[in-house]
């Protein structure tokens, strides 16, 4: 029965390889290195964290685990005490997060904008309106298609702030529909459709030429998209890395990245994705 | 159809030059998808005989919780996963969520059940006679046990096949306990969400076709194993 | 009989399944070397006393003793079961060689290469299937694969064998031939065997006691002729292949022999009776003889009744006959008396059959026998 003997020798070495492998893979992060950093969709989609956490870890010896969720969630898990630090772009929903002992040393990274791209043809004929409040009054006048994010993203809220300065309530009336999808998808089926949504404008440059939209409002103030690092309150969730999150914040603020955050994207797209804004005031923004 | 054909194209472009994330993406999947069917084989085909042969009261309820678990939703097993491997969970102390063990975990939960129900279908479906002509040549227990998972050997394995193929295929509980982390926790589904999400359509496909090609081998394999005449 | 310990004995053994008493044997003693064989209806529970004699069933209260032994239950029953082997109706081969089938229980033993090859090859020998050794068990026809199943289990030299109706899905030539080789081979080995069959002429053809089963009680057991001749009750009668069976007052006794009042007719019966004693008579199909009038001479029956044919039925290699001639009355008539007297339904015949062949038993039928070695009991 040797033939058998070799078959059972050789499926406990597998068992064995895999084991092993495994458990390299895990072994190596001692606890005390990892950091969880929560953020959204559209900053991992951006590209942005591929550069600048190898940089990190390289630099400090630290494990990130990048949680790329929306705004929402994110804040969510930062009010469980189950992520680290915090890297979103929902300043209301922020500041509350702060007020209400979650979250401590909330400092401004950088900023980009939104964007409301739409169907060259443009039916509800918002191109050259310089107000976005304006704007969003004439697609809901025209009953011109119009998709939201829906999903308590730092998009959707900015979405939803302007709906409720211009006094008009989209939910429930037929042209507005809800994806509960990321920033890519959303573009994706806002082209399929041939409608607006407001977008921001990294993502909608990384996607562009797959995309049938063209960018039809901009450079309102009301469009800025400001970042935020946020560090999880240890004193509330003791658990939480508190060497690890604070090392990683004062990472995107230092010199050196505000330096790589400059030039982001201008290869690529020919004009950067971010401003980097650490130090500054948030209501200085909007130049 | 352009987009496909340039996806297929992608594919065998960066098996070819064996791009390194790729390759990396690829040997994850199948590290953690087969650890975790290996770990659903040994619970699922023991556990699966044992309710199989034996009476116990409350068997029926026990079995129709198997055969429920069967069709237990991915991304459900994902949600509960989380939650108990979140730091404040009951399982927090592990200190495993994000990481791929949370992976091979949950895709153990997903895979066990199927691997159960299928074993007890086939053991029942044996002659009934037959654990008792077994056990008239001699055989201890054990051997019987044996013996009877051998006769056996075609849906059973038919079962693992099923098994591997639900986690390799799997992305909802992937993502969540996983965290879709480059280089760690990633792997062929959750890269392929990504992409898409991305608007990389090309490598979204490669990316789909790639495990595509990788359980059709697999299940080359096992299906060999299952329809091969014994020859001696 | 011999008066060495019998190699199998049982005691007060009761099985009950679901709370129900499915088994229930206050005793029974199995000679070495001898075929019992177990015969009685769908659900006698010959199947749950083989099983249980395996030690495959768990029993509810008593004992098996095996060789002086006790047989512990269930479990424990391991080390006896390494001693027999079973072979059930249903081959139950494995998904293999025909080879490895037969050598399966040598290596659930682990014995070694060497003696697996003698065994497997003597066994395939001797029931010639040898030029089947490397054949895929899926392959081969039903009579093939219970040879299989038969050298299988001869393989690994049981003390005793017991086989669950192992014929019962061959056709007729098929079950034949392997009935004659079985039978050969185990007046070679004198392996103690017990078989359990509803066919009454198998069981009839190779065993040396007969133990007849009914509603999980042994109701008798005794050589073959003398259970099938001499019923103990009507049960075991009807099983047994009695095909008349009468109840009367007896209404008048002298010398042994007595009349019996059945309906409006006297029937002369011989036995140890008393007047006014209600019996049951037995009469056996292949003691009654038939006549057509006026063509019968004097014969010395006491038994002749005038009757009408009620019905013909073809068995094959002989008629039988249903008449009524005051009580019903079955005979079994050859293909050649049937067409000489040309009997037919409607057709006045004259029944007559002795004395001396009915089997009378008296009305209270006896409680199922004890194990009764060598010859059985008469009324």
């Amino acid at each position: 029965m040797s033939a058998k003997n070799f078959r059972k020798m050789f499926f406990l070495g597998m068992l064995a390889i895999l084991a092993a492998t495994l458990m390299a893979a895990n072994s190596v992060q001692a606890q005390q290195k990892n950091i969880i950093l929560a953020t959204t969709t559209s900053t991992q989609d951006s590209g942005l964290l591929d550069v600048l956490i190898p940089m990190f870890e390289k630099k400090t010896g630290f494990f990130v685990k990048t949680i790329a969720v929306g705004s929402g969630q994110a804040m969510a898990m930062g009010q469980k005490g189950e992520a680290d630090v915090l890297l979103v772009h929902s300043p209301a929903a922020e500041k509350k997060f702060v007020a209400e002992g979650y979250g401590i040393n909330r400092r401004l990274i950088m900023h980009n904008d939104f964007i409301v791209v739409g169907p060259s043809e443009d039916p509800a004929k918002i191109k050259g309106i310089k107000s976005t409040v304006d704007s969003f009054k004439k697609i809901a006048a025209s009953g011109a298609l119009f998709l939201s994010r829906a999903d308590k993203s730092g998009t959707h809220s900015k979405e939803m702030g302007i709906w409720k300065a211009t006094g008009i309530n989209p939910e429930g009336q037929k042209w507005y529909q809800q994806t509960g999808l990321g920033m890519g998808q959303t573009l994706n089926v806002t082209s399929e459709k041939k409608g607006y949504t407001l977008a921001d404008r990294g993502t909608y440059l990384a996607l562009k030429k797959n995309l049938s939209l063209d960018i039809l409002a901009e450079g309102d103030a009301i469009l800025l998209n400001i970042y935020h690092v946020i560090e999880v309150n240890p004193a509330k969730f003791p658990k939480v890395n508190v060497a690890g999150g604070k090392a990683f914040a004062d990472f995107m603020v230092s010199k050196e990245v505000q330096d790589v955050i400059k030039t982001f994207g201008v290869e690529k797209y020919g004009s950067p994705l971010f401003f980097p804004d650490a130090g500054k005031k948030e209501e200085e923004l909007g130049k | 159809m352009g987009l496909i054909l340039e996806g297929i194209y992608k594919a065998f472009y960066l098996l070819f030059t064996l791009d390194p994330e790729v390759m990396g993406v690829t040997l994850l999947s199948l590290q953690i998808s087969g650890t975790a069917t290996l770990i659903s084989l040994m619970m699922g085909i023991s556990v699966g005989t044992a309710v199989a042969l034996t009476e116990f009261p409350g068997r029926k309820f026990v079995v129709s919780l198997i055969n429920t678990g069967m069709g237990l939703p991915p991304v459900v097993v994902g949600l509960f996963v989380t939650i108990f491997l979140w730091r404040n969970g009951p399982l927090g102390f592990l200190e495993i969520l994000y990481t791929p063990a949370a992976m091979i975990l949950a895709q153990a939960v997903i895979a066990t059940p199927i691997v159960m129900g299928i074993t007890l279908a086939a053991i029942q479906s044996l002659p009934r006679n037959l654990r008792l002509q077994i056990l008239a040549l001699g055989a201890t227990r054990i051997q019987m046990v044996r013996i009877l998972v051998k006769e056996a050997k075609l849906p059973l394995l038919a079962g693992v096949m099923a098994g591997f193929g639900g986690v390799i295929s799997e992305v909802g509980a992937s993502i969540m306990v996983g965290g879709n982390i480059k280089g760690y926790s990633r792997v062929l589904t959750t890269a392929t969400v990504m992409e898409t999400s991305r608007g990389n359509f090309d490598i979204a496909i490669a990316l789909g076709i790639i495990l595509l090609i990788l359980a059709y081998f697999i299940n080359l394999v096992l299906t060999h194993i299952q329809q091969r005449e014994r020859p001696r | 009989m011999t008066q060495s310990p019998p190699i199998l004995e049982i005691k007060s053994l009761q099985v009950r399944k679901g709370g129900i008493l499915i088994l229930d044997i206050p005793a029974l003693q199995i000679e070495e070397g001898e075929l019992l064989s177990l015969i009685g209806p769908n659900g006698a529970g010959k199947s749950t006393l083989l099983q249980t004699l395996a030690s495959l069933t768990k029993v509810s209260a008593g004992e098996i003793v095996f060789k002086g032994e006790r047989v512990a239950a269930d479990h424990g029953g391991f080390a006896y079961r390494r001693r027999l082997s079973m072979v059930f109706q249903d081959p139950l081969l494995f998904d293999t060689t025909v080879f490895e089938n037969v050598a399966s229980g040598l290596r659930i033993r682990r014995m070694k290469k060497k003696e697996i090859n003698r065994a497997v090859s003597e066994n395939l020998e001797r029931f010639g299937i040898a030029h089947l050794l490397q054949r895929s068990a899926r392959k081969i026809s039903g009579g093939e694969a219970q040879r299989v199943a038969l050298a299988r289990a001869f393989a690994t030299k049981p003390e005793i064998l017991f086989l669950d109706e192992p014929f019962a899905s061959l056709d007729p030539p098929t079950r034949e031939s392997l009935l004659t080789d079985l039978e050969a081979i185990l007046r070679q080995t004198g392996t103690t065997t017990l078989m359990a069959t509803h066919d009454r002429m198998e069981a009839l053809r190779f065993s040396d006691r007969l133990a007849v089963m009914i509603g999980g009680k042994i109701f008798q057991v005794g050589p073959p002729y003398e259970v099938m001749n001499h019923p103990l009750d009507e049960f075991v009668a009807s099983f047994v292949g009695v095909e008349t069976i009468l109840e009367g007052t007896v209404v008048k006794a002298d010398q042994g022999s007595f009349l019996t009042l059945v309906g409006e007719k006297e029937i002369e019966a011989v036995g140890d009776i008393v007047l006014g004693d209600r019996v049951t008579l037995c009469i056996r199909p292949e003691n009654v003889t038939l006549a057509v009038p006026p063509g019968h001479q004097a014969t010395s029956a006491r038994n002749v009744f005038p009757g009408v044919i009620e019905k013909v039925v073809p068995m094959g290699l002989y008629y039988k006959i249903q008449l009524q001639c005051g009580f019903p009355l079955v005979a079994y008539i050859t293909t050649h008396s049937l067409e000489n007297l040309k009997l037919k339904a409607g057709k006045e015949v004259v029944a007559s059959f002795k004395a001396t062949s009915i089997h009378v038993v008296k009305r209270e039928p006896c409680q199922e026998s004890q194990g009764l070695k060598g010859g059985g009991e008469t009324n």
